[in-house]
């Protein structure tokens, strides 16, 4: 057995075998059977439904508000930007103008969270690579804006701080000054950072012309996000369809072309630096006002079709609600960025050693649960 | 483009559309043997290039299924959204527009597993969430499981 085993793997001839469901490199249960032959991967075939919890279908038992405590449970790196995906579908809906303080401050919210997904996003692609030390320094950075977090919306991971119509209640009085003293703080330590990942040698060569992913392949499987970006596919929601306070700031659509994971790396990297910079020109400004609106108890859409495309941390999320003009949607359909991005990983990984793939995956950046959802 | 423009051109190459433009987008319903026509036009016309499927999803309208496609022009950045009814409730089947937007094939086979909906020339019709012994189709209205669901 053991020597048929030897045999097999010296003579390189095709055997499949499975990736998981459990394995620290996929970030959570998916499995992914790989066809390789001697260590080159010939074929990605991954498995999903491993936390498939029919959020789609529970949403249609569900009021509004309440969904919006799903959607936590889809890409929970970036939580706020997915209630307010929800929340923007419901007020665009009933066409409620929502207070400019509550645009500022999911502005605002959404960036932190951007950045603290990113900077999770940093520490795993690190250990992914072999570098651990990547990890304590990010998780102690991530640290401050969960505390900011957790100061005004009373949680630190699964925020659920919008309601339709505004925020479930005012920022903290600490609230501008802790932001201010974080970006003061991080500016200090996103170089850090480049020091100790980015110029590294081996991570370079690891990570250097490793899957690549054309700008017309992203386009046509809808990779979208940072993973998009990095291929030069322009697809920044924030900038083409703006939401919120984002046309009222000067950010730059971070682009590269090269399409490698390096590329994908860079994207993330700058992203950190136009978000903290979205969040400098709007602290300060925070206009005075009602931190919601009153909404009637009960929120019944309008007969008809409401799409709405939000940029959350891992690309394009989309809500699109069929009304039937009852209180809860007749159905739900969430466009989970995760989910196309995934599509993309044979085309990227083909030809390429085992190794690569966890490079790839970690630089693809992926959450099961808004894949399965 | 502007809504109107895109309605001309879509009326000209396909008169039996129906269009009805929403706040949002211009929607385009078609019978079930066009879709793939004019999806095919709508991406390779040089005027409307609609290169990026952002969604693709089905609803259920218990007598009919509906199939709804969410298109972007990474050119023009306009969309559209097309969409085409299914009648036949026992075998739903429709085309697909995997040789369209690659990034079709994982959507329809979640719309295959969910839906019972079957896709013609399809590279890789598998179920994707449930288990291959699973009975029944989750998303459509009439679906019962009386483990799984709690009704109140």
């Amino acid at each position: 057995m053991a020597e048929n085993l030897q045999n097999m793997l010296l003579e390189e001839q095709e055997f499949s075998i499975n990736m998981g469901p459990q394995h620290p490199s996929t970030h959570g249960v998916l499995r992914m059977v790989l066809k390789l032959k001697g260590e080159t991967v010939l074929e990605v075939k991954p498995q999903l439904g491993y936390i498939h919890r029919g959020i789609e279908k529970m949403s249609e038992k569900l009021t509004y508000p309440q969904i919006i405590h799903l959607t936590d449970r889809l890409d929970y790196l970036s939580a706020h930007i997915l209630n307010e995906a929800v929340c923007l579908t419901v007020e665009n809906a009933l066409e409620v103008e929502v207070p400019e303080r509550v645009k500022y401050i999911r502005t605002i919210m959404d960036e932190l969270n951007r950045i603290a997904s990113h900077q999770l996003w940093w520490c795993a692609f690190g250990m992914d690579l072999g570098a651990l030390t990547t990890f304590f320094y990010g998780l102690r950075d991530r640290e401050k804006i969960l505390d900011i977090f957790e100061e005004s919306c009373g949680a630190r991971l699964l925020l659920s701080y919008n309601v339709p119509g505004g925020l479930m209640n005012d920022i903290h009085p600490n609230f501008q000054k802790r932001v201010k003293d974080f970006l003061k703080y991080f500016k200090k330590k996103l170089p850090e950072y480049d020091a100790l990942l980015t110029g590294n040698p081996i991570m370079q060569q690891r990570t250097k012309g490793i899957g690549l992913l054309t700008k017309e392949q992203a386009v046509a499987y809808g990779v979208t996000g940072p993973s998009g970006r990095g291929s030069g596919f322009s697809c920044d929601v924030r900038k083409h369809q703006p939401y919120s306070a984002y046309s009222k700031v000067n950010f730059n659509e971070i682009l590269y072309t090269e399409g490698d994971t390096f590329a994908r790396y860079k994207v993330r990297i700058d992203e950190m630096w136009e978000s903290m910079s979205i969040i400098e020109q709007l602290i300060d400004n925070i206009p005075e006002g009602d931190f919601a609106i009153k909404m009637k108890p009960i929120i019944k859409l309008p007969v008809g079709e409401y799409y709405q495309r939000v940029e959350a941390a891992r690309g394009e999320f989309g809500v699109f609600v069929i009304s039937d003009g009852n209180k809860t949607p007749y159905r739900m359909k969430f466009r989970s960025p995760n989910f196309s991005n995934l599509a993309a990983i044979n085309t990227m990984a083909k030809n390429q050693k085992i190794a690569d793939l966890i490079a790839i995956g970690g630089s693809m950046d992926f959450v099961i649960p808004d894949m399965d959802r | 483009m502007e809504n109107e423009k895109l309605k001309e051109i879509v009326i000209a190459y396909m008169p039996v559309a129906e269009v009805i433009a929403d706040k949002q987008f211009l929607n385009i319903t078609v019978n079930d043997d066009q879709i793939h026509n004019l999806a095919k036009f709508l991406k390779n016309s040089p005027e409307t290039c609609f290169d990026y499927l952002f969604c693709e999803s089905a609803i259920d309208y218990n007598d009919h299924f509906m199939m709804v496609y969410h298109l972007d022009s990474t050119k023009y950045r306009h969309q559209i959204v097309i969409k085409t009814k299914i009648t036949n409730r026992e075998t739903p089947i429709v085309d697909s527009v995997c040789d369209i937007w690659i990034g079709a094939e994982y959507h329809e086979r979640e719309i295959f597993d969910l839906f019972g909906i079957h896709f013609n020339n399809h590279p890789d019709l598998r179920k994707i969430f449930l288990d291959n012994d699973w009975v029944g189709f989750p998303l459509r209205k009439d679906y019962t499981d009386f483990v799984n669901i709690v009704e109140r």
